[in-house]
């Protein structure tokens, strides 16, 4: 094997746009998926089967099939209806709905986790529903789920590069392009590996920063 | 008189001297063990009631069936006049504004520093503005002894503390009635003493209804106008404190007597 230092240079300039559209995939799907889980998981929660079962059967469904049918799906089966987004954002929403129904169970279980006698509490003052919600539930059980959303983040991470599949050059997508018109690939590759170890450890580290406010 | 404030059906609210709470014919079933049984009373203005007997007797169940926290399976229920069951949603939270609540665990709200603990109801359901709210807090923090803990959060109070803090919370909504589920139960038996002689100041210096779970005997003794004896989900015998406790008329109250005293 052959490690040539000036591939490594020749390739850092189409690694940083790679870096930056991974890094983008990333805080928007992380984004899209602790919102719309969040969602899920309230409506699980409605007391009519009009609601929960639709709910349970769509998100069952996408939890259950392959992140990278989705995106196919997404990119290539929705223009056919005229709906048309750029790659970008199909592949963010597509990894962002996807990764929602995992984070929808890591909410179910915070909220069943605060105790019936915060829920008690709060009806012996009065507190109307939705402040019970917001005031009191909610706070305590996003608390307790922060390590297991950040767990699903880096789990994420890890899958950024199947958006390769339709077309976003993220970090794969630029090392791949770049091996082709060069026949290097060893270097290329190394460098996205090394990123991934990299930003994986960086966000470990913060989760745990995070963790350790958060519990005071 | 040791009738006015118990069975007494016949008193309507509106000329019953100050009846306060009432519960008619309220049937309360858990699965197929009934835990009230077709149970009638009434408790008037300012009293303060204390209910003993054997745990499952249903002394509980009564507080939580006030406080909205179950639902009878049959009867009434009115607290000043107001309904509570059958209600409307709508009735039941206004008749739920006379009454608080203080739990055996204190349930204070963790995420919350003590004085958002107190001002949290004042200001989002009575609609007091934040520095009234804050005011009345620190009034009944300073009463409570813990003027000095509005920014702790509840994990870094002991029990007793969290216990009167969980006693201001609810004195913050200014209920009429206050419902006191074994509030010592949870506490460590040096922090009961503190916890009680706060009761007793309350139940002394405020003209609150009181109802009052507990174990504590000589507390109830102190503190009650009158003691209600359940066994089996009904009221086997009620009467003034020095009552009951000397002279119980009922085998099972001196059986329950001579086990806890």
């Amino acid at each position: 094997m052959n490690w040539d230092w000036s591939a490594v240079s020749d390739f850092m300039p189409h690694f940083w746009d790679g870096l930056l559209v991974t890094l983008q995939i990333l805080v928007l799907g992380s984004l899209v998926s602790f919102g719309l889980g969040l969602v899920w998981a309230l409506l699980m929660r409605v007391p009519s089967r009009w609601v929960t079962w639709p709910v349970g059967v769509v998100t069952e469904f996408i939890r259950n099939t392959p992140l990278l049918v989705q995106l196919f799906f997404l990119f290539y089966v929705l223009p056919e209806w005229n709906i048309t987004f750029s790659a970008l954002t199909t592949g963010v929403v597509a990894i962002g709905l996807h990764y929602s129904t995992y984070t929808m169970q890591v909410y179910r279980a915070g909220i069943e986790g605060v105790p019936v006698g915060q829920w008690e509490a709060a009806t012996a003052l009065n507190l109307p529903l939705g402040r019970t919600w917001t005031a009191v539930i909610l706070p305590q059980a996003i608390r307790r789920v922060v390590p297991a959303l950040g767990n699903y983040v880096i789990s994420m991470l890890k899958d950024t590069p199947l958006l390769m599949a339709i077309t976003v050059l993220e970090m794969l997508g630029e090392a791949r392009l770049f091996s082709q018109q060069n026949f290097q690939f060893t270097e290329p590759l190394t460098v996205i590996g090394v990123a991934f170890i990299i930003i994986s450890y960086l966000a470990s580290l913060a989760l745990r920063a995070l963790e350790r406010r958060l519990v005071h | 008189m040791s009738t006015e404030t118990l069975p007494n059906p016949e008193k309507s609210p509106e000329q019953g001297g100050g009846e306060l709470i009432r519960l008619e014919q309220v049937t309360k079933r858990f699965g197929s063990n009934t835990v009230l049984d077709n149970l009638d009373f009434a408790v008037d203005a300012g009293k303060h009631v204390t209910l003993i007997g054997p745990s499952g007797s249903g002394k509980t169940t009564i507080l939580r069936l006030l406080m909205t926290l179950l639902k009878p399976d049959e009867g009434t229920i009115t607290v000043d006049g107001q309904k509570l069951f059958p209600a409307t949603e709508k009735e039941r939270r206004e008749a739920r504004k006379q009454i608080g609540m203080v739990f055996q665990q204190f349930n204070l709200f963790p995420n919350m520093t003590v004085l958002r603990n107190i001002t949290e109801a004042p200001v989002t359901v009575l609609g007091l503005s934040k520095d009234e709210a804050v005011e009345r807090a620190k009034g009944l923090l300073d009463m409570v002894g813990l003027a000095d803990k509005c920014d702790a959060h509840p994990a870094q109070l002991s029990g007793g503390q969290q216990q009167r803090v969980a006693i201001a919370r609810a004195l913050a909504m200014r209920p009429k009635v206050l419902l006191l589920d074994e509030v010592t139960s949870a506490l460590d038996p040096e922090l009961v003493a503190g916890v009680l002689d706060l009761l007793r100041d309350i139940a002394r210096t405020t003209d609150i209804t009181m109802l009052c779970v507990t174990h504590e005997m000589n507390f109830a003794r102190d503190i009650s106008d009158q003691v209600l004896m359940f066994d089996s989900g009904r009221v086997i015998e009620a009467g003034p404190p020095e009552k009951i406790f000397s002279e119980p008329e009922h085998d099972r109250t001196r059986e329950f007597l001579s086990a806890v005293l």
